[in-house]
Parts: C-alpha cells; structure tokens; sequence
C-alpha cells in the first residue's frame, strides 16, 4: 500500500492510495463546493449543477456519457452536501485511464438549454420524493432553524421555487465562482497505476484555468429552540435535534465521535436500551456532523405520535445523565472495539478508501491510513470523552418535531 | 438505528444532509428487490423470500475460487468462500422457519420469534448478549422472511468462532424471556408502523402479495391484531418446532481456513436433531390494478409480471432483458423515461426469484399530473422490450455484469450473501467463472428470440397516490428484429 499524491501547475491535486492486489479502482473528483456556497436566490444550484455535469459537454453528449460510463462496467455516481460535490466511480483497473478521461470531461460541462430544462424537471421530482419521505423536509428545517442565516443553513436541493428560477447563466456564473481547479482534488483508490493517473490528469484536466475560490467562512452561531411542523398523513412522529460539536478541524472530533457510539450507535448504546430495546421508538440515534469552522451532533428519534412527549423527556434525561451518569470505562472499551471493526469492515472497499481520502482532502486534514485513523480513537481517553460531554451539551438543542402530533412541548 | 434485535429496517432521518445523483432502487426496502446495482439494476439472486431446495449430499471444492461445501449429518449445510485477501470473514445462517409456517391469525410470528431468541441466550442474558456481540466487533442484523429467518454478521476473522458460539445458543438454547414479551412485542409493532410512512414500500408489498399469493407474498411484520395476540406459548411452540437444523444453510466467506472451521460447526450443531417442516402450498394470486388513496406530492407506480426463477436454465436471458431495460445509465428506463422526457427521478425494473415462481417488476415515482404518462412509458418499455435488443447494449449489460461480480471480491459480507443465495435456489454454490460464462453465452439472437417468445405482459399494476390510473398499453404492430 502506498501513498502518493501530485499537484499540477493550475492547483489541481492528485492524491491515491495504491494497493497493487486489489481487484478495482476507484477515483473521483471532489469539489470544495456546496449548499454554503449559494446565495438564497440559486438555492439548489449545486446539486442541479451536479446533475448538469453528466449531461454533456462540448465532446460528449449526455447520452454518450451515460454510454461510456456503463461501456466500462462502471459503478459510477455524485453527491452533494452542505460543504462538497463529488464525482466518482469505480471500475476494474483496465479502464483507469478510459474512466479519468469521462470524469474530467465531464467537470468542463456545456450546459446546454435544453438539457437544462429537461434535468430541471429531474430535480423538481427529487424534491417532492423527498417531500414524501420521512421525516418530510425536516432536516432542511432544522438546519434552517439551527444555523439560522449562516450559509450552512442552506438546503442542498433547493425548494421548486428557487430551482425554477435557475437559468443556465446563473448556474454557470456559480460554476465560473467554484470550479476552479485549485478547489478540487482527483482522489484515487485500488489497483491505481499512479503515474498513468497523473499523465492523464496532465492531458485531461492540465489546461483548465484556475482561479480564486476561497470560501468566505462566517462564524456560526447556532441557535436552540422547539419548533414543529404539523404533518397530519404521516404515521410516525420524528423527532430531531441538533446540538453544537465539534468542527471539521478540531481534535475533539475523535472523543465526540466516542461518546455519540457510546450514547447513540444503533446496537448496544445508551440509547438502544432506553428507546430500541423496550420498543419506545421505531428508531433512534445520533451522529455527527463537522464542517468547516463549525460542527453539530444530531441526535433522532422516529416512534409513534402519542410516544412522542414522553420520549422528549427521555432522551433529555439521557442527554442531562451523559454529565451526570459520566461515561464508565466499560463504555468507553466497547465504542473502541466497534469503532475498530467497523474501520477493518469499511477499509477493505476500493470506493470506500477513495471516500476516505477525498474527504480528508475536503476537509484540509492530513492524510491517514485506517490504521492511523484508528490508533486515534485507540488514542481517546475517559477523561477526554467525559470533558467533550460538558463542553458541547447535547441538551442544549434545536428541537424539531414533525408528524401528526402538534401538541408536543419542550421538556421542562 | 431501527428495530430491536434485528435492525433490519433502516430510517434515513438525514436524508436532507447530502442528495445523489441517483439512488436507484435501494430505498424500496427489501421488499422486492434485496440486492441493488446501481440505476435500479436487476439483482442477480438472493435468499430473501426464497423457497427451500433439499439439499445435495456432498463435500466439494470448485475451481480456483475456493468454493466449499459441507453438509453435516443432520442436513445442515455449510458453504464457505475462501478470501485470503480480506481481514473480515462474514456469516449468514439461514434457518428454514419463516413467516410461511405463519398460522393464519398469527402473521408476524417468525419476526416476533427472531426478536425474542435474541433476547437473552445460552448463559447470556439479553444485555449480555448484545454487550457480547458488541465486544466481539460483529457488524449483525436478523430478519425473517417467507423461507427463513436469517442472523447475519461481519467481523474482524479472528472473532469468527467465538461469533459462532453465540449463535449456537442463540439457535438452540435461546432463553425467550416472558417478562420481555411486551417489549419485544411494542419493537414488532414499531415496524408495522414504519411501513405505513415508507411509501414505495406500501405499493411493493402490496404487489408482492398480489403476484405471489400466499404463502410467497406474505410480509413478515403481520398486522397490529395479530401481533396483539401472539402469546408467549405461540413463540416458544414456533421455536420448537422450526428452529431445527434439516434445510439449514449457514454461509461463510473472508478470511477463513476451512477444515478449523468445519470442525467447530461440527463442535457446535453436529448433535443438533433434525425435525422437518412440512411443505406449505401457494395460493391466492391475483392479477389486475390496486390503487391506493394518499395525498402524496408524487404517484408511487409499480407493475409486475411473471418471469423465470433463478433455478430455471434459461434464467439470464430473462436477466439480460430486464438489464437492458435498468441496468445502468444507458439502459432503456432511465435514458427514456429521466434523461429524455424528465418524467422522474426514480425508475427502475429488476427481477425478483422466489424458488419456482418469479417475477419483473418495475417502478416509477412521479408527480401526479404526469403519472398516467409514466405509467405508460414504463408499461412500452417492458412491452416494447418484444422488438429485440441491439448488439450494444447486450455489450455494455455483459461488461457491467462481470465488472459487478468481480467487485464483489471485495466484500466478505457480499459473497456470503451470494453463496447462500445460490445454495437455497440451486443447490449449490455457483462460481464467478461459471456465471461470467452464462454471461459471455447471452447473444443478440437467443435473447431476440427469448423476448419474442416470452413477452413482458399480463401486468399487475399497483398505485399509491391522489388518483387511480389505468394500465392501458398498446402491443406493438411491428415484429421483433
């Protein structure tokens, strides 16, 4: 296994783990751009963009792309967030340099009128799929209601209204703001051939030129508060909280992440006792999520309408118990070895090492091998764990409730 | 994050946090379609809501992909894949009591059973044994379906065997204790529940149960009523009388060294007693529409039609049309329906085997206004299929193929899903070259003349939405070439 990475003139970074024994290679091009990167008015206009970069480009129809893609056996697909939009698949090594060639084609998209018509009415389905599925825009509007104006309370898809108003300009304007190649890095993993990888990217991506696309970063001040959205057909009723944690660049991430297993995995945490094993609620758990110069620990809850009020007591006496019940040593072991095995299981997946990589990139972290990755949780401490409790209180809460129910309060 | 013990079913609360391209299939959960491939791929076979197959006496090794297969006296059947490469090593026991051995009033019983035996086992008490598990690093999940009740893990290797200790008492000496029937009871009732909020899986399930009958369609969650009524004597009757080894089939694949592991399997079930179930007989199809009023923002559209089972000889002609049709970018449903008109963002057909019956079904989510025109691109699709497929795109399908099963590769979890699979429907393990050989076989002419012979037709045609729709669709007049 090897690491390598190379830079070319125009800031374009090429970074790849290289095992000779694996059976496929993965590469995508990760893009520091977002949802906070828009202003109200382009709502959406990232991930639209993101649907537009496989419709053509000034060599390649869309139909043609979408060919050579599957022509290569591909497993190919894009994603877009908050902070980042990746391009990616993975293929058997032989078609590394064929699959370089669409990817990097494709990031110079033609944005042409029509297929932007057309892929509007995609997304236009997207958002009402969404709209029908739990928990029904309630991460949008918790984001919106937690971060208040900051650009990560962006919605990533948009509403209909601000993506019908997209025209091609505005978007390419967008495109003209963050598609710099100084703002985006070809993360590669698997059976990589790593100078072919960095002579195509030469041929491929050399001549685009680069400009300033620095992220303006706004400090966050998240907000806490109780707000419902009343959603009558709905069976269940979802509970969503979030609370501060830690950002993207701080070390307390490690012993966060700890402590949300111990407090919120899905198997053998201290809510799985309190909500899944006594069948209070259908679902429940936490997670984290880091950002640049901001993080939030989100915490969920899906049971039925009339378990809902007492189930808001519950989990605030779980959050209040995480101080005053501190974490045991016990607790702290058994996130450990899951947190291991759960880093054995994902490493062994070529597409899940290019993730890894690009990610660190995203986030402007050093780069580290699973076994660095886990030598730094290995690394938490009881204390450490215990302190990142009280300094970032999960009580301490936007609450969102959405479903039938629309009587619930905040616990006193 | 979802159910008790089982967490079989997944709640994507962050679904806002980061949107895809595509999401293909993999939302629709489990009811039709367990195993995806990228834009609503067909999937190649899995043990989900299969049949039994006796099985075959012997101990084998195939090809150099190390493919093994024990089976112990009491009918038990062992299937291993060697994956030296790997650090994980997965498992899957696939016990032949599912919800098809259901007694009419008391649907929901296997579920219910595989919620209780893992609530205390053996010498383990029901936080124990998850603190157990934990401890040893197993990423598990169970769930029951029509043939069996499953329990799945992946691991680091070396706690394998220990996993396996486990689930002998799990299997064999489960302590299903009374005071925790209402809890286990309350964790059934919330996946009742949660199918209720999941759309496309509503209209699934109800075109399972539609194209299948009873038993092949049945659900394993069963309603509110039953569930309410099933005492602690229901469960353990059940357990006595299914948890037995005879149809067995445990599944191993990764970081394995076979003759240990033999012998421990041997250590831990060889005195288990056989009892075999009786055969259950189908009953119940029904064909035609079902539509379902929801003032949704979108129609959920799914049609089936029969289809040839995995076990069949002529299985992948069957898989090559309904390829053509879904798998990948290019294919017919998502380049005529997404990438020409816009109808929608999810669509998709794939093939679904449940021993010797088997179905294509196809799925479209779409706004209401143009619901009626999705509809009937997604039904002239399937019947335009008849006309013939082109050289390309049965190029592109077989590439895509041998490209998903090499990749498989990387996946002990994946391979123990596959060998299993492969053991219940045909009685044996497939390898990789053996199917990559049934691939390289499919030509333009014999798939012409399959589709020719054996149209898509005959639909069933659920919908969930604010309006009904009607399944009107016109045979081409033109012949196949």
């Amino acid at each position: 296994m090897q690491y390598r990475r190379h830079q070319l003139a125009n800031g374009l970074e090429i970074l790849a783990e290289c095992n000779p024994v694996a059976h496929a290679m993965a590469c995508g091009f990760f893009v520091r751009t977002g949802a906070r990167d828009e202003t109200p008015e382009i709502g959406g206009v990232s991930h639209f963009l993101e649907h537009m970069v496989f419709k053509g480009t000034p060599n390649r129809t869309a139909e043609q792309v979408n060919r050579e893609l599957d022509e290569m056996g591909s497993h190919s697909n894009a994603r877009t967030g908050e902070e980042s939009t990746i391009y990616h698949a993975t293929v058997l090594p032989d078609f590394q340099s064929s699959v370089v060639e669409v990817l990097a084609d494709i990031m110079r998209p033609s944005l042409r009128e029509d297929d932007f018509e057309t892929e509007k009415k995609v997304i236009i389905e997207e958002i009402k799929m969404y709209d029908d599925q739990p928990p029904y825009g309630g991460h949008e509007r918790i984001m919106s209601e937690f971060f208040g104006d900051h650009p990560l309370g962006q919605s990533v898809l948009g509403t209909v209204e601000t993506v019908a108003g997209l025209t091609p300009d505005k978007m390419n304007e967008y495109f003209q703001r963050r598609y710099s190649p100084g703002n985006i890095a070809l993360a590669a993993a698997g059976n990589v051939d790593f100078d072919k990888l960095v002579a195509d990217c030469e041929k491929f991506c050399g001549t685009w030129s680069s400009f300033e696309a620095d992220r303006e970063l706004v400090p966050a001040s998240p907000r806490t508060g109780f707000v419902t959205m009343h959603k009558p057909e709905s069976t269940q009723q979802y509970l969503i909280q979030l609370a501060r944690g830690p950002s993207s660049h701080d070390q307390d991430r490690f012993a966060s992440r700890v402590l949300t297993t111990i407090l919120g995995d899905d198997s053998g945490s201290r809510m799985y006792w309190e909500f899944l094993d006594s069948g209070l609620a259908e679902a429940a758990g936490m997670g984290n999520y880091e950002y640049d110069g901001a993080g939030l620990v989100l915490t969920f809850i899906c049971c039925a309408p009339e378990q809902a009020q007492d189930n808001l007591k519950r989990i605030r006496q779980l959050q209040q118990d995480a101080l005053t019940r501190p974490i045991t040593g016990k607790e702290l072991e058994q996130a450990k070895r899951k947190i291991a095995a759960h880093i054995i299981l994902s490493s062994e997946r070529t597409e899940s090492r290019m993730f890894s990589i690009g990610a660190q990139w995203l986030k402007k972290q050093p780069f580290m091998t699973p076994a660095e990755i886990a030598a730094q949780y290995e690394a938490v401490t009881l204390e450490q764990v215990n302190e990142v409790a009280s300094r970032y209180p999960l009580f301490d809460n936007m609450t969102l409730s959405v479903g039938p129910q629309c009587e619930l309060a905040p616990p006193q | 994050m979802s159910g008790s013990r089982k967490k079989a079913v997944l709640k994507t609360f962050c679904s806002g946090r980061v949107k895809h391209r595509y999401t293909g299939h993999n939302f629709v959960r489990n009811s039709f379609c367990p195993i995806s491939k990228r834009v609503g791929g067909a999937p190649m076979v899995s043990l989900a809501h299969c049949g039994w197959v006796p099985p075959k006496t012997h101990c084998s090794m195939t090809t150099n992909q190390q493919i093994r297969t024990h089976q112990l006296a009491n009918g038990m059947t062992v299937v291993g894949e060697l994956m030296p490469w790997l650090e994980s090593a997965a498992f899957s026991f696939s016990i032949p009591a599912g919800c098809q051995y259901d007694p009419g009033n008391k649907a929901g019983l296997a579920n219910f059973v595989c919620e209780m035996v893992q609530r205390g086992c053996g010498a383990l008490d029901s936080r124990q044994y998850i603190e157990r598990l934990e401890w040893l690093g197993i990423d598990y999940s169970s769930s029951a379906s029509v043939f069996h009740t499953h329990f799945s893990g992946a691991m680091p290797a070396a706690q394998l065997f220990e996993a396996f200790e486990v689930y002998r008492d799990v299997l064999r000496d489960p302590v299903i204790p009374e005071d925790q029937l209402e809890e286990g009871r309350a964790v059934c009732f919330q996946e009742i529940r949660s199918i209720e909020d999941d759309l496309a899986q509503r209209v699934m399930l109800q075109l399972r149960k539609r194209q299948y009958g009873d038993p092949c369609g049945r659900w394993s969650q069963g309603s509110m009523e039953s569930v309410a009524s099933i005492t602690v004597d229901d469960i353990g009757e059940f357990f006595q009388r299914y948890y037995q080894p005879q149809g067995l089939i445990l599944s191993v694949a990764g970081k394995i060294e076979w003759d240990s592991l033999l012998e421990k399997i041997e250590q831990l079930f060889g005195d288990w007693q056989p009892n075999p179930p009786e055969p259950v007989e189908d009953t119940g199809a029904v064909k035609g529409v079902l539509h379902i009023p929801f003032d949704s923002q979108q129609s959920h559209i799914a049609v089936a039609c029969s289809a040839l089972p995995y076990r069949h000889e002529n299985y992948f002609l069957a898989r090559g049309a309904v390829g053509v049709l879904s798998d990948g970018m290019s294919s017919r449903l998502f380049h005529n329906l997404r990438e020409k008109q816009g109808l929608c963002y999810t669509v998709f057909a794939s093939l679904h085997s449940v021993l010797n019956q088997a179905c294509v079904v196809g799925y479209v989510g779409t706004s209401s206004e143009r619901a009626q025109q999705s509809l009937d691109a997604l039904v002239g699709q399937f019947v335009e299929l008849r006309r013939g497929v082109q050289q390309d795109e049965l190029d592109r399908l077989k590439v895509q193929i041998r490209s998903s099963l090499v990749m498989q590769q990387e996946s002990s979890r994946s391979r123990a899903g596959s060998i299993a699979g492969d053991w219940f429907h045909l009685g044996r393990a497939r390898t990789l070259t053996e199917v990559t050989e049934l691939i390289n076989g499919l030509t333009v002419e014999r798939l012409n003349e399959f589709v020719a012979a054996n149209p898509f037709d005959n639909f069933n045609l659920v919908t969930l939405g604010p309006e009904p729709l009607e399944l009107n669709h016109a045979v081409p007049s033109a012949s196949a070439g």
